[in-house]
C-alpha cells in the first residue's frame, strides 16, 4: 500500500506540487489525469523516491520513504517513463532484464528466476518473439510494450506508469490497461497511470484523481470526477458527457 | 501464464562465453606480445641472443611492449566506461579532453617536482578529474545530455587545454621541447619498468572497479533517469567510473602520452561482436586494448625504421575516421 500524505515538491523556491494526498490501496487502479504542466510527472517521480518531497511524506507499506534504499524501493514501486531512446544496440531481452536490477543483484549475471520473471513479462506484453530483437528496430508502439515489460519483471506491486498508452494503436491502447487492470485484480498488484484519454481512464480506474496548477481538484470514483464542471475547470473545454453504450461507463465526448 | 509456450530462447550461458572469448583473446595478447618482441628495427628470433640483443629485448623493448599493453588496456575500459556512463558511443578520453588535462597535470608535475616520478601520474590523475568534471558540467542540461553537446564540449575543453599546453611548452627549451611535442602525440619510446608497473596496477584496479559497476552501467546505457527508477545508485556509479577513469587515463597520459582513440575503436569493435553488455565489453575491452595498442606501437617502430613514429600517430590514423563513420551513423 502506497500513502501520500500531504506531500510539497518543489523546483528551487517554486512548488510544483501542493498539499497532495492519496491513498493507493492493494488491488487499486488509480487513474491521473491533468493538463499539460499541471504537475502529473512529477508526481509520479515523486512517487518512487527520485525526486525529494520539501514537505509531508509518503509511505509503503506504513514505512516511510527515508527508511528503505534506492534498490528496496524499486523492488516495490516499478516506474513505466516515456520513451526515450539508446544509442547502444540493446537486445529486447537485454532491456528487461535490465528490470531486474533491484531483485536480482547488483552484481553477477543474472539467474534462472531472473530470465523467468523477464520471459513471463515478455509473455504478457504480447512480445514472446520479439527478445532477440534490437530495440532501435522497433516501432515506438513495440518499445512501449517492452517498456511495460520490463517493469513487470520486476515484480514490484506498486506500477506507476506515464502515459503509457501515448504510442499505441486502438488494439494496444486496450490491451494494455486490460493487463493492467488484471494484474490489480488479483489484489497483489496496484497502479497509478497518468493518461491524456478521459474515456480509457473512466472505463478501467477505481478511481480519478484530478490535478490542476499542482493542487489535486478532485479525485474518487470516475463518475464523481468526471462532471462537466471540473473538466471545464480543469481542460477548459466544453464537454458532453453519457453512457458508454457497451460498458455502461461515463463517456466524454469534446464539443470543438 | 501458460506452459510450453516458449519466450524465443537466446539465453546465452554468460559466463561460459565470457570465459571461452575472453580466453581466444588472452592468447591473442600473448602472440601479439611475442610478435612485438621479435619485430623491431633489430629482429630477434627466439634462440642465440647476443649480449647486445639481450639489451635490446629486455631493457627497451620489454619495458615499451608491456608498458604497451597496460596503457591500451586502460584507454580502452576508461573509453567503455565513460560510453556507457554518458550514454554517447562517440565519448572517448581524448576526444572528451580528459587526456589533454592529464598532459597538462604531468607536464606541470614535470617542471615543478621533476624529480619525484611518482608525482606525474598523481598530478595526471587530478588533471584528467578535473577535465571530465569540466566536460560533464558543460555537457548536461535540463533535458539530459546529447551528442552534439557532449562533443562540442570536449572539443571546447580539449582546445582550451591545448592552449594552456602550448604556452607552457614554449617556455621550456628547444631539446625538451622536441621530445614533448612527440610525447603529446603519444609515445611509448619512453617507457620505464618504474611506469609500467604503475600503470600496471591503476590499469587492474580500475578494469576491476569498471567491471563491478557493469551491471549498473547496462541500466545506465539505457538511460539515467529509467536506472534510478530501477533501482541504480546513480550518483555512486558515477562518481566510481568517473574516478576509475580518470585515473587510469591519468597514469596512462602520464607514462605515454595522449595515445588517442584506443577507447573509441576497441570498444565499438567488442561490441560488434559481443553485443553491449557491459559485464564483457569492459573486461574484453581491457585485452582488446592491449592487444590493439601493442600492435600499432610495433606499425610505429617497423614502419620507416629505423626511425620511429609516435604509437598515437597509428591509432588516430584507424581512428579518425572511424569516428566520422559513427558520428554519420548516429
Amino acid at each position: 500500500m502506497l500513502e501520500v500524505r500531504d506531500i510539497f515538491v518543489s523546483y528551487g523556491n517554486r512548488d510544483v506540487l501542493r498539499d497532495i494526498s492519496l491513498t493507493l490501496e492493494g488491488g487499486k487502479m488509480i487513474a491521473l489525469l491533468g493538463a499539460n504542466g499541471a504537475g502529473k510527472t512529477t508526481l509520479v517521480r515523486a512517487l518512487n523516491g527520485i525526486l525529494p518531497v520539501s514537505k509531508g511524506e509518503i509511505l509503503i507499506d506504513g514505512k516511510p520513504f527515508h527508511k528503505f534504499s534506492r534498490r528496496e524501493i524499486a523492488q516495490k514501486v516499478a516506474v513505466v517513463a516515456q520513451e526515450n531512446e539508446t544509442k547502444f544496440p540493446v537486445t529486447v531481452l537485454e532491456f528487461v532484464l535490465a528490470g531486474r536490477f533491484a531483485s536480482g543483484g547488483a552484481f553477477g549475471w543474472e539467474s534462472e528466476k531472473d530470465f523467468t520473471a523477464s520471459e513471463n513479462a515478455l509473455l504478457s506484453c504480447d512480445l514472446a518473439s520479439f527478445s532477440d530483437r534490437f530495440m532501435n528496430e522497433l516501432s515506438g508502439g513495440e518499445r512501449q510494450r517492452v517498456v511495460l515489460a520490463r517493469a513487470l519483471a520486476t515484480e514490484a506491486n506498486i506500477l506507476l506508469l506515464d502515459e503509457p498508452t501515448a504510442n499505441l494503436d486502438l488494439a494496444h491502447q486496450g490491451s494494455m490497461f486490460r493487463l493492467i487492470r488484471e494484474r490489480c485484480r488479483t489484489g497483489k498488484y496496484s497502479a497509478i497511470v497518468i493518461t491524456h484519454d478521459l474515456n480509457l481512464a473512466a472505463e478501467f480506474a477505481d478511481e480519478i484523481v484530478l490535478l490542476k496548477d499542482g493542487r489535486i481538484c478532485a479525485k474518487g470514483a470516475p463518475s464523481d470526477v468526471l462532471t462537466v464542471g471540473n473538466l471545464v475547470e480543469v481542460f477548459g473545454v466544453r464537454v458532453l458527457l453519457d453512457a458508454n453504450p457497451a460498458s455502461g461507463k461515463v463517456r466524454v465526448t469534446t464539443v470543438y | 501464464m501458460q506452459e510450453g509456450v516458449a519466450v524465443k530462447n537466446i539465453r546465452i550461458n554468460s559466463s561460459r562465453t565470457a570465459l571461452r572469448y575472453g580466453g581466444m583473446l588472452v592468447l591473442l595478447l600473448a602472440a601479439a606480445l611475442v610478435a612485438a618482441a621479435l619485430l623491431g628495427s633489430e629482429k630477434l628470433s627466439f634462440f642465440d641472443l647476443s649480449e647486445e640483443q639481450r639489451a635490446i629485448l629486455f631493457d627497451i623493448r620489454l619495458p615499451r611492449i608491456l608498458l604497451g599493453a597496460a596503457v591500451g588496456a586502460s584507454l580502452a575500459v576508461a573509453g567503455a566506461g565513460l560510453q556507457s556512463l554518458l550514454r554517447n558511443p562517440l565519448a572517448e578520453p581524448y576526444l572528451l579532453g580528459v587526456s589533454n588535462g592529464a598532459a597538462l597535470g604531468t607536464m606541470l608535475a614535470f617542471i615543478f617536482f621533476e624529480q619525484f616520478e611518482f608525482s606525474r601520474p598523481v598530478m595526471a590523475f587530478g588533471g584528467a578529474s578535473l577535465a571530465t568534471f569540466a566536460v560533464y558540467q558543460m555537457a548536461k542540461s535540463r533535458s539530459g545530455m546529447n551528442v552534439e553537446r557532449l562533443v562540442l564540449s570536449g572539443v571546447i575543453v580539449t582546445t582550451f587545454l591545448s592552449s594552456i599546453i602550448v604556452l607552457v611548452t614554449s617556455l621550456l627549451d628547444a631539446t625538451k621541447l622536441r621530445s614533448f611535442t612527440f610525447w603529446l602525440l603519444g609515445d611509448l619510446s619512453q617507457a620505464t619498468l618504474n611506469g609500467f608497473y604503475i600503470s600496471l596496477i591503476v590499469g587492474i584496479i580500475g578494469t576491476i572497479v569498471m567491471t563491478s559497476q557493469a551491471k549498473a552501467l547496462n541500466l545506465m546505457m539505457i538511460g539515467e533517469r529509467d536506472a534510478g527508477d530501477f533501482g541504480v545508485e546513480v550518483k555512486k556509479v558515477r562518481l566510481l567510473v568517473f574516478g576509475a577513469a580518470s585515473a587510469m587515463v591519468g597514469t596512462a597520459v602520464a607514462a605515454s602520452g595522449s595515445v588517442g582513440y584506443v577507447g573509441l575503436i576497441v570498444p565499438h569493435l567488442i561490441r560488434l561482436a559481443f553485443g553491449s553488455d557491459n559485464r564483457l565489453v569492459v573486461p574484453f575491452s581491457a585485452i582488446a586494448g592491449a592487444i590493439f595498442v601493442v600492435l600499432a606501437d610495433t606499425v610505429a617502430r617497423v614502419a620507416i625504421s629505423p626511425r620511429e613514429l609516435p604509437v598515437g600517430a597509428i591509432t588516430a590514423l584507424i581512428g579518425a575516421p572511424l569516428f566520422i563513420y559513427l558520428l554519420r551513423r548516429n
